[in-house]
């Protein structure tokens, strides 16, 4: 039996169209056009969840993107699966499975309800009391045992473990108006925005454009049929080619400067599997010069006791189903309001055969039109009457009403037996766009509301969003706003504005919490916060409305609140004495509902989540069998192991062979900057702490710079090609920070200087031959260089293999060495030309760990590894690099602080362990005991660390207080074993004389 | 995202440039005739203005250039936009 409920005409379901579906594994049918919410209502079925923290049965409460409580799991197969996704929103395909959240073993048989009945153990702030509360258990039981127990048991979906096997897209748009919202008031704006010739995009969360008009089946709009009227709106929408129509579009997110985030749902309304060439989901980031906020409202739930069982659902949800769907909620109907719309809601559900018991309205004197039609139906209608209590296990079966009293108080006089309760407690225009956009809000008490107020960005709103909800009034508003928009972006004024207002005579939405109140009564659904919740909080101390919000958890969740924020605002001022303008608002935050983490993502992901750059000779070394590892966004050979050898085989080889013969080494990733100009050499003087003005042609130097307050900013071996020419090299990590600090000056300092910088990283590639018969290996190759007249810091320009060239002559190992610099396209041949001079002398190229272990070996330091932006060319031992004579450099007046220039800083110093095999790890502090107390202050620590072949032992560098002055003292440092005894060296292990440099 | 008007290129998303701290702090022509007060004070105090602010942007994915901008730290509006070496424009909000 399938479809019981399913009205036998109406609605824009296809009945030509049939779908199977499963909820939790019981195979129903629906028709295309269905959400998987309303076909259930089709086939009887309205428990759907179980509460977050009580495990309460729980039903579809609403029609649309709101929903608090019908959230399922949908798997589509393919380690496709959602949790959380509200069954009001899923359109119906074929074969869709569903399943229900938060419960054990069954939905209808929860052993987590037990929850319910021990209600009183989980109050308003619950977590916070618990989990910071003592731990009478013990940590280790509580963080093993108890607290995962309490994790499980609350929450709702399950996250999907498996990766995600869907694609999503992103794109860039600009319009002249964007309408957010395709109900009548968004399409009379983009209508209206269109005629005047703008570029218009419209957007709407659901598939279908027409917003309430869809539940229309009466209406008259413009002399036409509702339904005749959108069909032919569409129709003209669609025939213009400047209108971008974008159907299950959410716009969630308004950012500065009419920047918005639009989320487009592409895939998942269609049976899988399907086409693989369509993303799932396409971020839309939409720059508009105008905006028109068409979002609609939010009708409101009431407040009383056991107000959240299945089959209580909101009036005009109920009306959607009927009218749109042709879906009955259910048969004996009692309507609970405080407010008209559900009248219409109640008269609608009458012709469409369900039985409406009672009309109670809470309000003692409601519109006499509105009843007196209701009445004409055939409807009792009771002014002055409030709802106490239901009941109902797993579907309300009944109702206790009550007379409303003078004093507000009223007493039982009347049950009902139904299994459908409709309430409407009015209309909350949805104003988060609008807020997100940082307009101001006003409460309109006639609403009980708020709306817009003041604009900030180029943006207004139209419709029941304003809190205008007649739809003659609404259409207007849409024109007026469409056509504003139009001529604000540019465009002439394409019809009459004429400006509607919100009308004041709405009928007040009186109380709408029903007392007294004896069982729960939910305020937010999704997150089990009840009224006595929030009084609770009120008694123990909260004012503010953010801070009830965290600590009940109110308005949190996957709805944001978006049925609850206005009852709870109202509850909270209620209990505190003060008017809800006084208490306020909570923050109205993006994302208006869920965005998938995919969507945010969009094609960055794995490879493509971050650029990759390889060197010249990256392939290469990746068929040599190199270990790569990650410096900044480049790909770096680690180290060449051969055959059977691990890292420390391969690190002992390759450091022996350089020693000993020759090594060749990819130093592409180094900066370069060119710096040419008639004032290159006196730019260079005032940004670095060297002379270069001295500086020969065809001769490097060492360079150190400084940031403005005195410590060491990069370094690097500059060239000096030509008198108005130099080469300058930067630390791999500083190439890009160089640059822009070098162009800060020279652009906002001393835009007088003939200078020109020019960032050649990518154009050069450097090949770095280093060890004693380096010569012999490069000289068969060059022509144009006087190889034996480069003396070390030298630099020439020539050609290696045919290649133009800039040999430098630099080491950065100890060794005799070079650097070639080719043009980067040639940087591979080049090497590859290289490599077999290199093995027939014995030698090999060696990674990025080698030279670290060569260059501490010498005492050569990293910027960023050995400096941490508080040491001074001082503390380094580098006084000798400072040009003594020059008037001014960047950072040279910090050097003479006090604090700079103090005694008792932090030197570099070298590191030996006491017992020459343990090796230190780097970052672990030193001190002068061996097991100092803790609070004991570091007097340094370890800055690199390696294991020396040329030493055959341990060495590392160390920043230490007044280290110079340790040199021969015995310090410790903190390993995990406990205080490892160190002998302070000076920073030079190898070849202190440097001799071998300048073989 | 803002736009920021860069005065070479015309207006841009935020994404293409970096702040570059307050503007119009020269530096000294001659640090050494400071004192240690004058030259910490040129280092490290800065205004922290609550409303229209004179700042330094720098169009690092664009054309590379500094140039100055009026913006409002109240409500994040830029107020104009201009280039480096010009003096400071008084905007509307400091005229009344």
């Amino acid at each position: 039996m399938s479809n019981l409920f399913r009205m036998p005409s109406g609605g824009r379901v296809d009945r030509t169209r049939p779908l199977s579906f499963s909820f939790d594994g019981r195979v129903l049918t629906g028709f295309a056009g269905d959400t998987l919410a309303s076909a259930l209502i089709a086939n009887g079925v309205h428990l759907v969840a179980r509460s977050f923290k009580y495990h309460r049965p729980r039903g579809i409460l609403s029609a649309g993107s709101e929903e608090p409580n019908a959230l399922v799991h949908i798997d589509r197969g393919g380690g496709r699966s959602t949790p959380n996704l509200r069954a009001t929103q899923i359109e119906l395909y074929e074969g869709l499975c569903a399943t229900s959240q938060n419960r054990w073993p069954s939905l209808t048989f929860d052993l987590g309800a037990t929850a319910d009945r021990l209600a009183p153990l989980f109050p308003a702030g619950f977590y916070y009391k618990t989990f910071m509360g003592p731990r009478l258990l013990g940590a280790r039981t509580w963080t093993r045992l108890v607290e995962p127990v309490i994790r499980r048991s609350a929450g709702i979906g399950r996250a999907p473990i498996a990766r995600d096997p869907d694609r999503y897209a992103n794109r860039f748009a600009h319009c002249d108006v964007l309408v957010v919202g395709a109900g009548p008031a968004g399409l009379a704006a983009a209508l209206a925005a269109t005629e005047a010739g703008g570029c218009v995009l419209i957007c709407d969360e659901q598939a279908e454009f027409g917003g309430s008009l869809l539940c229309e089946q009466h209406a008259l709009v413009e002399g036409k049929n509702a339904q005749e009227w959108l069909a032919d709106a569409l129709a003209a929408l669609r025939a213009h080619a400047n209108v971008t129509l974008l159907p299950r579009t959410q716009a969630f997110g308004y950012f500065a400067d009419n920047f918005l985030a639009l989320a487009q749902s592409v895939t998942d309304h269609l049976p899988t599997p399907c086409d693989p060439a369509l993303p799932r989901e396409r971020l839309w980031q939409v720059r508009a010069k105008e905006v028109v906020l068409a979002t609609g409202a939010i009708e409101r739930p009431l407040v009383f006791a056991n107000n959240d069982r299945p089959g209580i659902m909101l009036a005009n949800a109920a009306r959607s189903y009927v009218t749109r769907y042709g879906a009955r909620p259910g048969t004996r109907a009692v309507v609970i309001t405080a407010h008209d719309s559900a009248y219409a809601a109640a008269n609608e559900l009458n012709r469409a055969g369900v039985e409406i018991v009672l009309i109670a309205d809470m309000r003692p004197n409601p519109a006499e039109e509105v009843v007196s039609e209701a009445r004409r139906n055939g409807i009792r209608a009771e002014p002055g009457t409030t709802v106490l209590d239901t009941a109902g296990r797993l579907r309300v079966s009944d109702v206790t009403l009550g007379r409303v009293a003078d004093d507000g108080r009223s007493d039982a006089n009347e049950h009902l037996d139904v299994d459908l309760v409709l309430m409407s407690g009015g209309w909350t225009p949805s104003v988060h766009l609008f807020s997100q956009s940082r307009g101001t809000l006003k409460l309109v008490s006639s609403l009980g509301a708020y709306v817009p107020d003041r604009s900030v960005q180029r943006e207004r709103s139209a419709g029941a969003c304003r809190g205008i909800f007649a739809l003659s009034q609404v259409m207007e508003d849409g024109y007026c706003a469409g056509a504003q928009a139009a001529e604000a972006a540019g465009f002439r004024r394409a019809r009459e504005i004429r400006n509607v207002s919100i009308p004041s005579q709405t009928a007040d939405p009186g109380v709408v919490v029903a007392p007294p109140i004896a069982g729960k009564a939910f305020v937010d659904f999704q997150n089990d916060v009840t009224v006595q919740d929030l009084a609770l909080a009120t008694r123990e101390g909260f004012r503010s409305i953010e801070h009830v919000k965290r600590y009940t958890t109110t308005g949190m969740g996957t709805d944001q609140g978006k049925t609850s924020n206005v009852n709870a605002l109202s509850i909270v001022s209620e209990q505190l004495g003060k008017t809800i303008a006084d208490v306020g608002l909570t923050t109205f935050r993006m994302p208006y509902t869920p965005v998938t983490f995919g969507a945010l993502a969009g094609m960055s992901r794995a490879t493509l989540f971050d650029p990759v750059r390889t060197t010249p000779t990256h392939e290469w070394a990746a068929e040599h069998g190199a270990a790569f590892e990650n410096v900044g966004l480049w790909k770096r050979a680690h180290y060449f192991p051969r055959e059977s050898e691990d890292m420390h085989a391969a690190l002992a080889r390759e450091c022996r062979t350089v020693r000993a013969s020759v090594g060749i080494f990819d130093a592409s990733t180094l900066g370069k900057i060119e710096i040419v100009g008639s004032d290159a050499a006196q730019f260079l003087d005032r940004m670095y702490v060297n002379a270069w003005s001295t500086l020969a042609p065809g001769r490097c130097r060492y360079g150190i710079m400084l940031n403005e307050a005195g410590f060491v900013f990069d370094d690097g071996v500059v060239g000096r090609l030509a008198p108005d020419r130099f080469h300058v090299t930067t630390t791999t990590g500083g190439a890009a920070r160089v640059l822009a600090f070098m162009e800060d000056y020279l652009q906002t300092e001393w835009p007088d200087l003939d200078v020109w910088l020019t960032s050649v990283t990518d154009q050069w590639a450097v090949i770095a031959v280093q060890g004693p018969r380096a010569r012999e290996v490069i000289a068969p190759f060059l022509s144009g260089i006087a190889l034996d007249a480069l003396p070390h810091m030298g630099v020439q320009q020539g050609s290696i293999c045919g290649v133009e060239c800039r040999l430098f002559r630099v080491s950065f190992t100890g060794e005799l060495g070079f650097e070639i610099n080719v043009p980067a396209d040639y940087g591979g041949a080049v090497w590859e030309e290289l490599i077999p001079a290199i093995e027939q002398l014995g030698g090999c190229a060696y990674g990025t760990q080698t030279m670290h272990v060569l260059r501490a070996e010498k005492g050569y330091l990293i910027v960023g590894q050995d400096t941490d932006g508080t040491v001074t060319v001082a503390d380094l031992g580098l006084d000798w690099t400072v040009g003594k004579a020059k008037r001014d450099f960047v950072g040279k007046r910090s050097l003479a602080l006090p604090d700079l220039a103090r005694a008792g800083r932090r030197q570099l110093v070298g590191l030996l362990t006491a017992d020459a095999t343990t090796q230190l790890e780097e970052g672990a502090q030193i001190t002068e005991g061996p097991n100092p107390p803790a609070g004991t202050p570091a007097l340094g620590y370890v800055t690199s660390s390696y294991r020396s072949e040329a030493l055959r032992r341990p060495i590392a560098l160390g920043l230490v207080t007044d280290g110079r002055r340790q040199i021969g003292n015995r310090l410790f440092v903190a390993m995990p074993e406990g205080g490892a005894a160190v002998d302070l060296v000076a920073p030079v292990f190898f070849d202190p004389a440097g001799e071998r440099l300048r073989a | 995202m803002l736009l920021i008007h860069c005065p070479y290129c015309g207006a841009r998303p935020e994404i293409e440039f970096r702040y570059g701290g307050e503007a119009h702090i020269a530096r000294p022509s001659d640090p050494s005739a400071l004192s240690d007060g004058q030259w910490t004070e040129f280092l490290f105090l800065r205004s922290n203005r609550k409303g229209v602010h004179a700042e330094r942007w720098r169009h690092t994915h664009g054309c590379g250039r500094f140039f100055n901008a009026l913006r409002d730290t109240v409500t994040d509006k830029f107020v104009t936009s201009y280039k480096i070496g010009d003096p400071r424009p008084v905007p509307d909000e400091e005229r009344r």
